[in-house]
């Protein structure tokens, strides 16, 4: 009986979930399908190997390094090493998800068939909802909110892939930018850890400096060493005011 | 063979795209099962993937590909700036310095004759 309720009530925090489709990241999310719709178009890559690929890689980045190593004619080996190299960030995001999801009872298949539903958007909105989330009913919440997403822009891209062709310059650029600046703003509004806030601006100084001192690894040298940089100066000053008070 | 012949495509996807990230995605389910939620080592986690995903930012707004590539380093940096100023100033609701950025780029590209 007890047992059932809170089966039930699993299932009422999946379709919250599943109402995560319907919020500004999301709409923005499928905005920027649009645009990668638009590059892969005007890249001839067939629409079923594009819905194939938003299922099976989802994370906007790697694709987008995964179709441009298909167009350059890039062997298997060279295309898995750059989009590998892309991807690493998702390991300490999915490391930092992870402890915020689980109780103590949780599956680890379950978190490793969840994990694939992690990319930037559903992280950045799963690290925000999920407080308010009664522990024990966070990880229904995060699948109902990440297949759903994944889903819904499957579809997207199979009905859109065919109408994208002649964009106006205007709105193909706003698209664009659409991705960066809805990052920005909601990892600033998000942020509950001071360190964030730091990391955050670290990560950015740090992006175009490695970019130009180490073009090929410059996202991974950024964020360990941006992220490390900032982890010590918030320890620094936590130290500082524990010994002030 | 090339990317293009059938189930050659696929399969290619499959192992340059989805092995490929889905290999990180469990190696941090492993690592993060091991984290405490209020640890030292989950602090610098968090830092280095907040970093991590800040340089992805940085990088689409500096160096942008397709429409955005022609357009000036200025507007887009300005553009970035006026919707910082937005947020900040008007109860930081991301969807007003989104709007506002969005508007600032738009009115810029269409002025330069974009």
């Amino acid at each position: 009986m007890k047992s059932d309720e809170n089966d039930q009530s699993s299932v009422v925090w999946f379709l919250t979930g599943m109402r995560g489709l319907f919020s500004l990241p999301a709409f923005i999310l499928m905005l920027s399908f649009v645009g990668f719709c638009s590059l892969t178009a005007q890249a001839g890559i067939p629409p079923q190997q594009v819905v194939f690929m938003t299922g099976m890689v989802w994370a906007l980045p790697a694709k987008v390094i995964l179709v441009s190593s298909m167009m350059s004619g890039a062997s298997l080996a060279a295309a898995f090493l750059a989009v590998s190299l892309s991807s690493v960030r998702l390991m300490p995001m999915v490391a930092a998800l992870i402890p915020e999801l689980r109780t103590s009872r949780t599956p680890t298949w379950l978190l490793l068939f969840l994990s694939h539903f992690v990319a930037i958007t559903a992280w950045v909105f799963a690290m925000e909802k999920v407080q308010a989330v009664p522990r024990d009913k966070r990880v229904a919440f995060f699948a109902g909110f990440g297949i759903t997403l994944v889903v819904a822009n499957m579809v997207l891209v199979a009905i859109v892939y065919h109408f994208v062709a002649n964009f106006p310059p205007i709105v193909a650029g706003c698209l664009f930018f659409l991705t960066p600046i809805y990052f920005l703003a909601s990892i600033w509004h998000s942020a509950r850890h001071p360190v964030v806030y730091i990391a955050l601006l670290f990560g950015l100084l740090a992006g175009p400096l490695f970019y130009w001192l180490a073009p090929e690894f410059d996202i991974l040298l950024a964020g360990v060493g941006g992220g490390t940089l900032a982890w010590a100066v918030e320890r620094l000053r936590r130290r500082r005011r524990e010994i002030g008070a | 063979m090339t990317w293009h012949d059938g189930w050659w495509a696929y399969a290619f996807i499959a192992i340059a795209g989805w092995l490929a990230t889905d290999i990180w995605r469990w190696l941090g389910v492993i690592a993060g099962n091991r984290l405490r939620d209020d640890s030292e080592a989950l602090n610098w986690v968090r830092a280095v993937a907040t970093a991590l995903v800040a340089a992805v930012i940085a990088k689409l707004i500096l160096y942008p590909t397709g429409v955005l590539e022609q357009s000036p380093l200025w507007l887009r940096l300005g553009a970035v700036a006026i919707g910082a100023a937005a947020f900040f100033l008007l109860g930081r609701k991301p969807a007003i310095g989104i709007a506002t950025t969005i508007a600032t780029l738009a009115a810029g590209l269409w002025w330069l004759g974009f």
